[in-house]
């Protein structure tokens, strides 16, 4: 029986649109708490970078937000994602612990790689995350091991894989989608459409106008959605993470979105104009999902500016745990090269 | 004690694997029905069913970032990549992804994979199906590499990968899977990263690897007959490589001649001639070290021309009896 309060909100949330009627409180203000965390995270590896304290680059995915946590809302903790080089997004809305993620850009013993990794390698294997990576479509045919070991070992978990625009014309992207199909394998394959690869448009890379378009050739459901539009995100993932769990196969979604930073630091944005850079940062996925909130009453200017602060202060803190931690020891220099 | 072939023996190696351990399971193109291109994996589909003898589509890459997701998340693959040579095309996984997560990942993940990777030449299968790439991935730190030249081999090193945490890429030379030997019934291992001593001599080492190893056994029993003691060791493991009991033997015999049938430039011999010459059984040296190894050249059809491009045991002798008249 749902109590009288339940219901009202039930019935207050009937004029919203189903994806967000289908968020309650709690669920939304995590989804905001990790966009913001995400953000704050980015900005303060960029500004890290600029005083020194990062060495190597760093792929920002400031402005995909929403993408990524949309994606990872309907997950268990059980479940599994493989992320990408531009995954520090990845890595949080799986629940990463955002000190431990800095520790490694900082090259500490106290990151989630030891130090070893850096930002293109980030993993928390414990919490199901299964690894960034250096390679574009690395992690698409790994997807499909995963997918068939859950099968295997029939556990019912689902495995999500991140890839980008610039990935799906990787022969990976084909192999990994046939045998997920063939096999009927709990994989859930997120493009993040970010409309370029390092400098080069979809447009001119790719054959057909949107990477879902493909899914039909691996006799999979392909659907294109804006993926700068969280509830939306997370209802089209729970979907297909439900149809993955239930045993029916593979869903290839298609976020679209953009990075609102360069390719990587050594960008200069020679390959796109600075409307088209305004243009997305006018619609920025956290901006947009507040208004939306606010203008259906779900919550007040005073909690999500509580929600936002909150996430700055555990930002700052994980800032101060990886500068406060050691460095690998040189002695350890060639450890875990092998298992024992 | 009751003899195997070769093939039958990595046959009977899965089989017990598969029959303890319900996380192994083999893969790769046509080793199902078809019983697998060499016929190694015969009727394991009958007895294990198509959920653990899986066929794949033509998609190495694709299915060597299988074998990766699954033994990162519990489980262990036994890879057949059909000819080693189509591994050129699961290169990304094995180098980038197999041979680095653990490291990557500050030892928090564990890559337990098996890759079966059938080469070698003799076969008249020219020079995309002959190649002997073992030495590239044995430059790969985070693989292990073994080649097995014998059934009894075969089976228990398989069987050692099997319980090795780490990938391990297994090279079986394709004319190996005929050749009989004696293999005991039950599941033993044969320990990766050791060396067999395979005849016991005093005036030379020759160090072979997989189908060379048997070649020399058999020069060497001709030497024996004009007076020259050598002794043979089979490498077994070229990553981690068993360099103690080369370095022993040296430092008995003075000389040493390598035999491998990949390409000699850069290859397995250069390596271990390093390893002498950066050690002290440099000392122990009375002569320059001999290499024999694969013509500098892509294998050609014609037979002869085949036979010509990589060591035979008409080589070995005249090396060996070489680098008996240097003092
Ligand atoms: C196999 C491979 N080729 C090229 C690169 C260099 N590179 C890194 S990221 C990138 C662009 C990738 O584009 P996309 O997949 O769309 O991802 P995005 O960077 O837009 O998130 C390139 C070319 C690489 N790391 N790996
Ligand atoms: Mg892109």
């Amino acid at each position: 029986m749902a109590t009288g309060e339940a219901k009202a909100a039930r019935s207050e949330r009937a004029n919203q649109r189903p994806e967000l009627a289908a968020l309650d409180d709690a669920t939304l203000r995590e989804a905001l708490r990790r966009m913001h965390l995400i953000r704050k995270f980015e900005e303060e590896a960029e500004n890290s970078y600029m005083r020194g304290l990062i060495h190597g680059t760093m792929h920002l995915s400031i402005g995909q937000e929403a993408s990524a946590v949309g994606t990872c809302l309907p997950l268990e903790p059980q479940d599994y994602i493989l992320s990408t080089h531009r995954g520090h997004g990845h890595c949080i809305a799986k629940g990463a612990q955002p000190g431990m993620m800095f520790a490694e850009f900082f090259g500490k013993e106290t990151g989630y790689c030891r130090g070893r990794g850096g930002s293109m390698h980030i993993a928390d294997v414990e919490g199901g995350n299964l690894g960034a990576n250096g390679i574009v479509g690395g992690g698409l045919p790994i997807a499909a091991g995963v997918g068939l070991s859950i099968k295997m070992q029939k556990n019912g978990r689902v495995c999500i894989v991140f890839f980008g625009d610039g990935a799906s014309n990787e022969g990976a992207f084909h192999e990994a989608l046939n045998m997920a199909s063939i096999w009927k394998l709990p994989v859930v394959f997120v493009c993040e459409n970010n409309h370029y690869g390092m400098s080069m448009a979809i447009e001119r890379a790719s054959a057909v106008p949107n990477v879902a378009d493909r899914a039909p050739a691996y006799a999979m459901p392909g659907i294109t959605i804006d993926g700068n539009d969280l509830p939306l995100v997370a209802a089209t993932a729970g979907e297909a993470i439900a149809r993955a769990r239930s045993g029916g196969g593979p869903t290839l979604i298609e976020c679209k979105t953009y990075r609102i930073r360069g390719h990587s630091k050594s960008d200069r944005n020679l390959y796109r104009t600075k409307e088209e850079i305004d243009l997305w940062r006018s619609r920025c996925p956290i901006v947009r999902l507040e208004e939306e909130l606010l203008g259906h009453d779900r919550f007040d200017r005073q909690a999500l500016d509580a929600i936002e602060a909150a996430a700055a202060a555990e930002i700052a803190e994980a800032i101060e745990f990886a500068k406060a931690s050691p460095d690998p020891d040189i002695s350890e220099l060639t450890r875990d090269v092998y298992a024992n | 004690m009751r003899e195997l072939s070769y093939a039958e023996a990595i046959r009977e190696a899965l089989g017990q694997a598969m029959e303890a351990d319900e996380r192994v399971f083999l893969f790769g193109e046509d080793v199902g029905v078809y019983g697998g291109a060499f016929g190694v994996s015969g009727d394991l589909v009958h007895r294990f069913g198509t959920e653990r003898v899986i066929d794949t589509p033509i998609s190495e890459l694709g299915i060597a970032g299988v074998a990766v997701g699954a033994a990162i998340t519990g489980m262990r693959p036994v890879l057949e990549i059909q000819f080693s040579d189509f591994v050129t095309l699961a290169m990304e996984q094995i180098v980038n992804q197999a041979a680095k997560i653990r490291f990557m990942f500050g030892g928090k993940a564990t890559v337990p994979m098996v890759v079966r990777l059938p080469g070698g030449s003799g076969t008249g299968a020219a020079a995309q199906h002959s190649q002997s790439l073992e030495a590239w991935f044995a430059h790969v730190p985070g693989l292990k590499v073994i080649q097995p030249a014998t059934p009894h081999d075969a089976k228990g090193m398989l069987l050692a990968a099997l319980d090795d945490p780490n990938p391990v890429l297994i090279f079986e030379h394709k004319l190996l899977y005929k050749t009989k030997g004696p293999v005991p019934a039950e599941a033993y291992r044969v320990p990766i990263g050791k060396a067999a001593i395979r005849r016991e001599g005093t005036d030379l080492t020759i160090v072979g690897t997989s189908l060379m190893s048997l070649k020399a056994e058999a020069a060497a029993a001709r030497l024996a007959e004009e007076g020259i003691s050598a002794e043979v060791i089979d490498l077994r493991t070229i990553r981690p490589i068993d360099f103690d009991t080369v370095a022993a033997s040296v430092r008995k015999t003075g000389r040493l001649l390598v035999v491998y049938e990949g390409v000699k430039t850069m290859g397995i011999g250069a390596e271990i001639s390093a390893m002498i010459a950066e050690s002290d059984v440099f000392d122990f040296l009375d002569a320059p070290i001999l290499r024999l190894g694969g013509a500098d050249m892509p294998l050609p059809y014609n037979p002869q021309l085949e036979k010509a491009a990589v060591p035979q045991e008409d080589d070995i002798v005249a090396a060996a009896r070489r680098l008996k008249r240097e003092e």
